[in-house]
């Protein structure tokens, strides 16, 4: 590290030094840059680009593109290293305030022992088994919900008033109560109703209940996507001859959905975590397993043990989307950058 | 009998009058050019003729048959009408082929192959052939707005509606434009064009019509229009259109 920061301060010095030196020289004429350009190659004094129609010019890189290159790279080196050292400063700081701290060895016996966390792997392992299905069933089921719900929302015709009205109170409502609130209501409430045909697997309930919550969020996020097309795209759509259903269909929604995807990934790994609330039904999936686990050790590694799966889920997802995002990206405008 | 007929159209904005009454009538295979300053109605009249804007008193007629009575299914009036913007509005999400097919395939009921087919024959018609495959902003201006009208025609509408399509586009670029249009005035189509190219307009128009605050001053053969116009207003307009292309 500290190499870098050596390897990186004499290389940029001279530099500076020669480009002040040069500088004269350079702002002197423009002629005599394109004369140095030509001079740098072997070709014959045809190759100087004015006042040849017949040829096109052909580009040599000067020696003032050659500084300003060298001197961006060490300014990226420079800011490399900068970041380098400063995170690993961070780092340090905070290991060593938190290892200093009086507690640290009391800490570390219950939230940091590794035989604990060999222990209770295998059980929270095979409890985010069950995490895992709760919001991939979940997810799907919140996409199409979410979906229909701003559908609805976006239509305008007289005769889809009670359908919108629906939809309107619907967001309010489930956006309104607390996920976990939500899934007692369901969990509890739904079988305590006894009728016939409702489930009564607590796995079966979390999930609409997770539904539920999670269909209003994306719903709302849908319909900003919508609003996010731009008013002349349907315009065009429209002088088509396309029909509403059409233009939202081939036109305006997959535009939206583009348009949405980071948020969309976002409520996604807000729901992989809030799968655990699902635990307080009975379910034995990954935080009930590191309770059970915590309860008989009076160790709390457990825990620890099920927010690295969580994170380790979570960070390659995100990665993937930008990933996926980027590419639609490049595949519409060719590489530019604006 | 005329192709399309406006009778005595207005058309309000938030209490701002845009279209006073105004009266136009179009032949079969006749082009019209509409001139006049931004702001003097000329969008707004070719919005409200394809429907995208309801009108606020008068009729409009296409083929003889009103088509601003509310019963009108706006969907089949637009299936006759074509028409391209100023800002182009392709579907970036979309090959060129994809945005030319997609209303003879949805709309009109034709064949995927026989769309495709139809959509790479206009595409080898204008110069466009080798872009089939591309996404609308890897495409230039010029080449976006010749694709624009390209889709506006893969129907077959029986007119045209074309709102300034060279004005957001630099001069270099103007030229391969109005060679589409020509074309299709050599071809038979009906169209009318909103613009601020005099000289196109003089050389392709069979009428010119001036507009300004919302009202159809005059109208007339280009060569009357342009060398003789009868009424001061447009005579003013025409001397700053002059003036500023003097500069």
């Amino acid at each position: 590290m500290t190499d870098g920061e050596a390897a990186a301060s004499p290389a940029e010095n001279p530099e500076a030094a020669e480009s002040s030196a040069g500088n004269p020289q350079a702002a002197g004429s423009r002629a005599g840059n394109l004369r140095a350009a030509s001079a740098g190659t072997s070709q014959p004094t045809g190759a100087v680009p004015v006042g040849n129609p017949g040829k096109s010019p052909v580009w040599v890189k000067s020696e003032r593109q050659r500084r300003r290159e060298a001197e961006l790279r060490a300014r990226g080196r420079r800011s490399t290293s900068v970041a380098t050292a400063s995170t690993i400063v961070a780092l340090v700081a905070l290991v060593a305030g938190i290892t200093a701290s009086p507690g640290w060895p009391r800490v570390r016996e219950t939230f940091f022992s590794p035989k604990a966390f060999v222990e209770a792997l295998p059980d929270v392992l095979s409890g985010f088994l069950l995490n895992i299905k709760i919001f991939l069933i979940a997810e799907v089921f919140i996409l199409a919900v979410g979906l229909l719900v701003a559908l609805v929302r976006s239509l305008r015709a007289p005769v889809f008033f009670p359908l919108r009205a629906l939809a309107v109170l619907y967001t309010d409502l489930f956006r309104g109560i607390p996920t976990i609130l939500l899934i007692y209501l369901v969990g509890f409430g739904v079988p305590a109703l006894r009728l016939q045909g409702t489930p009564s697997d607590p796995v079966t309930l979390g999930i609409i209940a997770l539904v539920l919550s999670y269909g209003a969020y994306v719903a709302e996020v849908f319909r900003a996507g919508i609003e996010s097309v731009h008013p002349s795209q349907r315009a065009a759509a429209r002088s088509l001859a396309l029909t509403h259903g059409q233009t939202m269909r081939y036109v305006v929604l997959p535009q939206a959905v583009r348009n949405v995807i980071p948020p969309l990934l976002n409520d996604f790994v807000s729901l992989q975590k809030d799968s655990s609330l699902v635990s307080v039904l009975g379910p034995l999936e990954a935080v009930r397993q590191a309770q059970i686990h915590v309860a008989s050790s009076f160790n709390y590694t457990p825990y620890l043990v099920a927010a690295l799966l969580f994170i380790l889920l979570t960070v390659p997802m995100a990665r993937f989307t930008d990933h996926l995002s980027a590419r639609a990206r490049r595949r519409q405008t060719g590489g530019g950058t604006a | 009998m005329s192709l399309l007929k406006v009778e005595g159209v207005w058309k309000h904005y938030h209490g701002l009058s845009v279209l006073r009454g105004i009266d136009l009538e179009v032949a079969p295979h006749e082009v019209v050019c509409l001139i006049g300053a931004s702001g003097s109605g000329k969008s707004t009249l070719l919005r409200c003729v394809n429907l995208l804007e309801t009108i606020d008193d008068g009729a409009i007629y296409l083929d003889g048959a009103e088509i601003t009575d509310v019963r009108t299914d706006a969907d089949d009036v637009r299936r006759r009408i074509g028409m391209v913007f100023q800002a182009y509005n392709l579907f970036p999400h979309m090959t060129v082929l994809d945005n030319i097919t997609l209303a003879p395939r949805k709309v009109h009921g034709v064949r995927a192959e026989e769309a495709e087919a139809r959509a790479r024959e206009l595409l080898e018609r204008f110069g466009l052939a080798d872009k089939a495959g591309e996404y609308p902003d890897r495409l230039s201006g010029g080449q976006q707005q010749r694709v624009a009208v390209i889709r506006a025609v893969a129907t077959n509408p029986r007119l045209l509606l074309l709102d300034e399509v060279t004005s957001a586009l630099d001069p270099t670029l103007v030229t391969e434009v109005l060679g589409v249009i020509r074309e299709l005035k050599e071809a038979g189509m009906t169209m009318i064009l909103a613009t601020h190219e005099m000289g196109f307009a003089r050389d392709i128009a069979d009428t010119v019509c001036f507009l300004e605050g919302g009202v159809l001053l005059e109208s007339g053969p280009p060569e009357q229009i342009f060398s003789d116009p009868e009424h001061p207003r447009t005579r003013a307009f025409l001397q700053r259109v002059l003036e500023a292309r003097r500069m």
